[in-house]
């Protein structure tokens, strides 16, 4: 489906490496460098050969590596997702692919009764380590069933390390990490991020990236923007409109912005440093409002740093199934406006 | 039957202008005045027409992401159904739902954007018309690519050891999404799947709306009757990509020529010649099929958008007392220091 490779977005970064990848790119460059070295790196999912997945996440690799290596399956997510496990109590190292989280109900109980819970229920005698990847997000209007952004869902059952990259730079050390963690990985990809010529991307989550292998160790966040008036925590596409929101606000308030980058771990000093120097703590999530990204990071604030803290607030996805119509879908999602004026109800500068 | 499927060739037709407004020359697929993605049926009428000839409206379907031809077939109101398509507030599903999602109860019709999950809710239809004693049936709509779904398998089961009035129709359109059939199934027909549930299984080779309606007639008939559940399946050909803007890299040329030369319509009206139907008579009722088209198209788009507070809508049919869907306090707590 994809007619251009590479979107227009243009990020003004400088590339040090002589190129810039789109986040698809990038997540391919590493699955590829892995199973060059790794002979137990296998991928297999739905549309993941000759299509290259449906978000470009396995572009070009069914030509290097062929059918056995990038393995189309059956639409039987049970089926293969839970063979992806069985793989990898076996030894191997599979990257299965859900093509969309929503449909994350169709194979939940081989997600989190065995990918998640074997290690555990074993005694530590088996362990699972595989990749599960899959694509979240909305703002392109697909409705209810093919827009959510479950990162709670996943965070919340023990188990699985959680990922969420929100650049090219990003998207590949997380994905060398996820491949190489001897654990069962879920390793969720934003669809506005990936640089797809049909989706086209905001400015942001194209960057330059290294040739050689890198890691990012998980449980690491990324202060994207340093402030001392509220501190922001995101992850997925919204940092970008974060950062974009703390840039309209440049001036007004001084804004700091944190990219969690993984659920699991989660790295709660990183946002316990930040809200203490600013006091005001902001979540922005694209996942639903209740029990979720949100209501945990603010717990973990005002249990680490509740002495420090003079005002919280979230900006999330209602608790509402998404919408389809134009209207309706973009007033559910956190849009930029959203974030300023969230930002500007903490710092009291509403009315400045 | 051949008013549906014109019907449903032009709808067709004709949403795919209104969506790819917009999208061109770099296809975008957020912009332009149709929302989402969209599936078309084009070359899939037959098996709608003549599975739904047989049905009333107190009947259900459950129809999969591709629902229009099945839709219009089942007498879906077409103008609150384009409506919906457009996203707009009179709609179907005020908005809600989108072209995956369309739900008429006045026919019984329901939609899902995920593979083979229609037919769990076929199932418990024909559940619910069994133990109130009712001889209305239920036909749940899948593709090939979902026969390995479990889902379908447990719902095949399900249907037949209850002996429930339900309908299988499996379109087989050779692809499912990038997978060709042969990668997808080592059994030759899908129909073979109900050996396992010891259920009939008939396979309509060619997309021929007179043979589907013949073969349809037997299993509604049997469903109806009380004698249970039968799984069909229907040849039918894929003209067009698995979603508009999909442009098929995948999917060798002549497939796609060979499915556009297999036209059930032609072949249709081939069929009425054949009896004696003047070419007046086609003729009329094709135009009359376009004006109908061109109608709910004019209306649908004509008709308001939703405010956006009407997101917060109809979570629940009876939502508890004090429910928000943000249950965020009206103020922030502190900020004014």
């Amino acid at each position: 489906m994809a007619e251009a490779d590479e979107t227009e977005q243009t990020d003004g970064a400088e590339s040090t490496t002589g190129r810039e990848l789109t986040m698809s790119r990038a997540m391919v460059d590493a699955i590829a460098a892995e199973m060059r070295t790794d002979d137990d790196v296998f991928v297999l999912g739905e549309d993941v050969a000759d299509y290259g997945g449906i978000f470009d996440s396995t572009e070009g690799l069914l030509d290097e590596f062929g059918r056995e290596k990038i393995m189309d399956v059956p639409i039987s997510e049970t089926g293969f997702i839970g063979a992806a496990v069985g793989a990898a109590q076996a030894g191997m190292r599979p990257i299965a692919e859900l093509m969309f989280v929503d449909f994350f109900g169709v194979g939940m109980d081989q997600i989190y009764n065995q990918m998640a819970k074997n290690t555990y229920m074993s005694g530590g005698s088996v362990n699972v380590p595989m990749v599960l990847m899959t694509a979240v997000g909305g703002a392109y209007n697909d409705a209810a069933q093919h827009s959510q952004t479950l990162y709670g869902t996943f965070a919340h059952l023990p188990g699985m390390k959680v990922v969420v990259p929100s650049t090219a730079y990003d998207a590949k050390g997380l994905m060398h990490t996820a491949i190489r963690d001897d654990d069962p990985v879920v390793y969720m990809f934003h669809k506005r991020l990936m640089g797809i010529g049909w989706m086209p991307a905001p400015a942001g989550p194209k960057t330059p990236v290294p040739e050689d292998d890198y890691t990012i160790e998980f449980g690491e966040a990324d202060v994207k923007r340093e402030g001392d008036d509220v501190t922001v925590v995101t992850l997925g596409l919204h940092v970008h409109r974060a950062l974009e929101a703390a840039d309209e606000l440049d001036g007004a308030v001084d804004t700091e912005v944190i990219d969690l980058r993984t659920l699991v771990p989660l790295d709660t000093e990183t946002v316990l440093e930040s809200v203490r120097k600013t006091g005001r703590l902001l979540v922005v999530d694209e996942d639903y409002h209740s029990f979720g990204v949100s209501g945990e990071i603010i717990a973990r604030a005002t249990e680490g740093a509740l002495d420090d803290l003079s005002a919280v607030g979230r900006v999330t996805m209602p608790d509402a199934p998404i919408p389809y119509a134009r209207p309706l879908e973009q007033e559910v999602n956190p849009g930029t406006e959203d974030i300023v004026e969230a930002v500007r109800d903490l710092a009291g500068t509403a009315d400045e | 039957m051949y008013g549906w499927m014109v019907t449903a060739r032009r709808y067709e037709e004709r949403l795919q202008e209104e969506y790819l407004e917009g999208k061109q020359p770099a296809f975008d697929i957020s912009a332009g005045p149709i929302p989402g993605e969209l599936h078309l049926a084009a070359g899939q009428e037959a098996a709608a027409a003549g599975v739904c000839a047989h049905l009333r409206d107190d009947d259900t379907v459950t129809a999969p992401h591709r629902p229009h031809h099945v839709a219009i077939a089942k007498g879906v109101d077409l103008e609150r159904m384009t409506a919906e398509i457009f996203g707009r507030r009179t709609g179907l599903c005020k908005g809600k739902g989108g072209h995956m999602h369309l739900f008429d109860p006045d026919v019984n019709f329901a939609g899902s954007g995920i593979i083979a999950e229609g037919c769990p809710p076929a199932v418990g239809a024909a559940l619910a018309a069994k133990k109130r004693g009712e001889d209305s049936v239920a036909v749940a709509y899948l593709g090939e690519g979902a026969i390995s779904q479990g889902g379908f398998l447990e719902s095949l089961n399900l249907a037949a050891v209850h002996d429930l009035p339900v309908v299988f129709v499996i379109e087989d359109n050779d692809w499912a999404i990038s997978m060709p059939k042969e990668r997808v199934t080592d059994v030759k027909n899908g129909a073979q799947r109900a050996d396992g549930f010891d259920m009939p299984g008939i396979r309509v080779d060619h997309d021929d709306a007179v043979a589907i309606y013949d073969a349809a007639g037997e299993a509604v008939g049997r469903a109806r009757d009380g004698n249970g559940p039968t799984l069909l399946e229907v040849q039918v050909h894929r003209r067009m990509g698995h979603f508009m803007g999909d442009a098929e890299g995948y999917r060798p040329d002549a497939d796609t020529e060979r499915a556009k030369q297999r036209d059930s319509i032609e072949r249709m009206e081939t069929t009425l010649r054949n009896e004696g139907v003047d070419e007046s008579t086609i003729d009329d009722i094709r135009d009359r099929s376009h004006e109908r088209v061109e109608g709910a198209i004019e209306w649908a788009k004509d008709q308001p958008e939703p405010d956006p507070e009407e997101a917060y809508e109809d979570v629940f049919s009876n939502p508890p007392a004090g429910w928000t869907p943000t249950s965020e306090p009206a103020e922030p707590v502190g900020g004014d220091d």
